[in-house]
């Protein structure tokens, strides 16, 4: 089975493989998962809000990118984004973003629906007296919500935020379809060039499992270690 | 915004010319079915048996479970779907091999990614299978056995019939995962609704209308299932559990 199988082909490849791909790809997924927080805690927030259209607009908007394909997203954003581009800076045409922040913004954007369900989960496990105490000590909405509510409701779903990362990492593979030269694009390319798909892309899987397994054991420890005792 | 709409796109005859665009769509979302049903069929039948080895008493089988689940939950979906489609066939004996790389489109990817998503889904269901075997009092297995049946036979008419009842409301988010995921098969070349509505791109330079038709189309089959899937959990509610009262 492995007879032919070319290693001398990853050999060389590696540096293009990791200083180029693997940078992106992670660098991809901690600034989605960054931006994918921020706005999916505004989107829970919104979601929880007793305004009803505050509500309906989050809660259409999660739904909407839940029910469609990733794949139809990223190419929804990467002709979308240079259209609102060229408009937010008036010049009336397209202007073209590049690959990479293209993408940047779809995982943000489709990444928010899912953090928001976590969060939403997550506020809504705290006990309302916490909310009534806070209420009653003088404080506003924001301030209950930036030092009651959410670091509790952080660190409640933060195994479960880790895990979403971990998909998330998974999912940057999909940038592919617009031939960004994420860990998958790189090694696609190589494979592509020297005719060695079958070397390339066992390589690329072993990579993925080993980081995604590596990650969520870390996960596991973490979460029994950070547990709040009840 | 800058962008002229231009519906009438839909009913222009596509440059295969096989009929107008939206009918170009319209097939699309066919394959997309056709490669999610089966697949899911699969997916059930990998998953269920996947799933009850795993809370059974044999270790090895346990074993040999947590494995299968590990491998395929931590690889990305697209290379899943690369090694069906490039690495398998190398990697078997090379009649068989050639057998496959010869088979006529849309064949030769349909196969391949029908395969991906049974095992990449067929993990997700042996994973929600176990929660809800898993959740079952131990006394109706411990039952089972004290009256007489073997192991085999208090899974066949104890265990499994309540289980399965208990996880089809999360199996109904998976076969909703399945019809998404069946478009990452666009990167191996099968032409279902998104990657039809990438090539309608191509050809026609209508791109927000194709991708806003697929859109559409995308939400009335979510639409469809979701109320699909509620009429049959309502069928299949296990009297007595919280579930059945809360209505959900």
């Amino acid at each position: 089975m492995f007879a032919g199988y070319d290693f001398d082909v990853i050999e060389r490849s590696l540096p293009y493989l990791f200083r180029e791909g693997m940078v992106f790809t992670l660098t991809l997924t901690a600034l989605a998962m960054a931006g994918g927080i921020f706005f999916g805690t505004l989107l829970a927030m919104m979601r929880l809000s007793s305004v009803r259209v505050v509500s309906a607009l989050a809660g259409g908007y999660v739904n909407l990118m839940r029910s469609l394909p990733l794949v139809l997203v990223i190419f929804w954003f990467f002709f979308l984004v240079p259209y609102l581009y060229g408009a937010v800076r008036g010049e009336g045409r397209p202007i073209a973003i590049g690959a990479f922040y293209s993408a940047l913004i779809t995982f943000t954007m489709f990444e928010a629906a899912y953090y928001c369900e976590i969060m939403r989960a997550g506020i809504q496990s705290i006990a309302r007296g916490q909310v009534w105490s806070a209420y009653a000590l003088g404080l506003n909405y924001w301030q209950t919500m930036g030092f009651i509510v959410l670091p509790q409701a952080f660190r409640n779903m933060l195994p479960v935020l880790l895990t979403q990362t971990i998909i998330l990492f998974q999912d940057t593979s999909l940038v592919y379809v617009i031939s960004a030269t994420d860990f998958l694009g790189a090694a696609a390319k190589i494979a592509n060039r020297d005719y060695r798909l079958v070397e390339m892309y066992t390589f690329v899987a072993v990579v993925y499992f080993i980081v995604s397994y590596g990650l969520s054991a870390l996960v596991k420890t973490f979460q029994d270690r950070i547990a709040i005792i009840r | 915004m800058q962008y002229n709409w231009h519906w009438k796109v839909l009913l222009e005859t596509e440059p295969g010319g096989t009929g107008t665009y939206l009918q170009y769509l319209i097939v699309g979302l066919g394959w997309t079915l056709a490669t999610a049903l089966v697949a899911w069929v699969l997916a059930l039948a990998i998953g269920a048996v996947v799933g009850t080895l795993r809370t059974t008493s044999l270790k090895w089988a346990v074993r040999a479970g947590n494995l299968y689940v590990e491998i395929f939950r931590n690889v990305p979906l697209i290379v899943q779907m690369f090694l069906w489609f490039f690495v398998v066939p190398e990697l078997l004996p090379q009649a068989i091999g050639d057998w496959i790389k010869q088979m006529p489109p849309p064949w030769g990817s349909y196969v391949p990614a029908v395969m991906c998503l049974a095992i990449f889904t067929s993990v997700r269901v042996a994973e929600q299978l176990r929660a809800g075997i898993n959740s079952l009092p131990r006394g109706q297995r411990l039952a089972g056995i004290a009256t007489g049946l073997t192991e085999a036979q208090a899974y066949r008419h104890v265990i499994l019939p309540q289980a399965f009842r208990i996880v089809l409301p999360p199996l109904t988010s998976e076969f909703m995962n399945i019809i998404k995921n069946s478009s990452v098969a666009l990167t191996i070349g099968l032409l279902e609704l998104t990657g039809r509505a990438r090539a309608m791109q191509e050809f026609s330079f209508r791109v927000f209308e194709a991708f806003a038709t697929a859109t559409v189309i995308y939400l009335l089959t979510n639409l469809i299932v979701v109320l699909a899937m509620r009429a049959l959990e309502k069928k299949v509610r296990v009297p007595g559990l919280i579930a059945a009262q809360a209505g959900h």
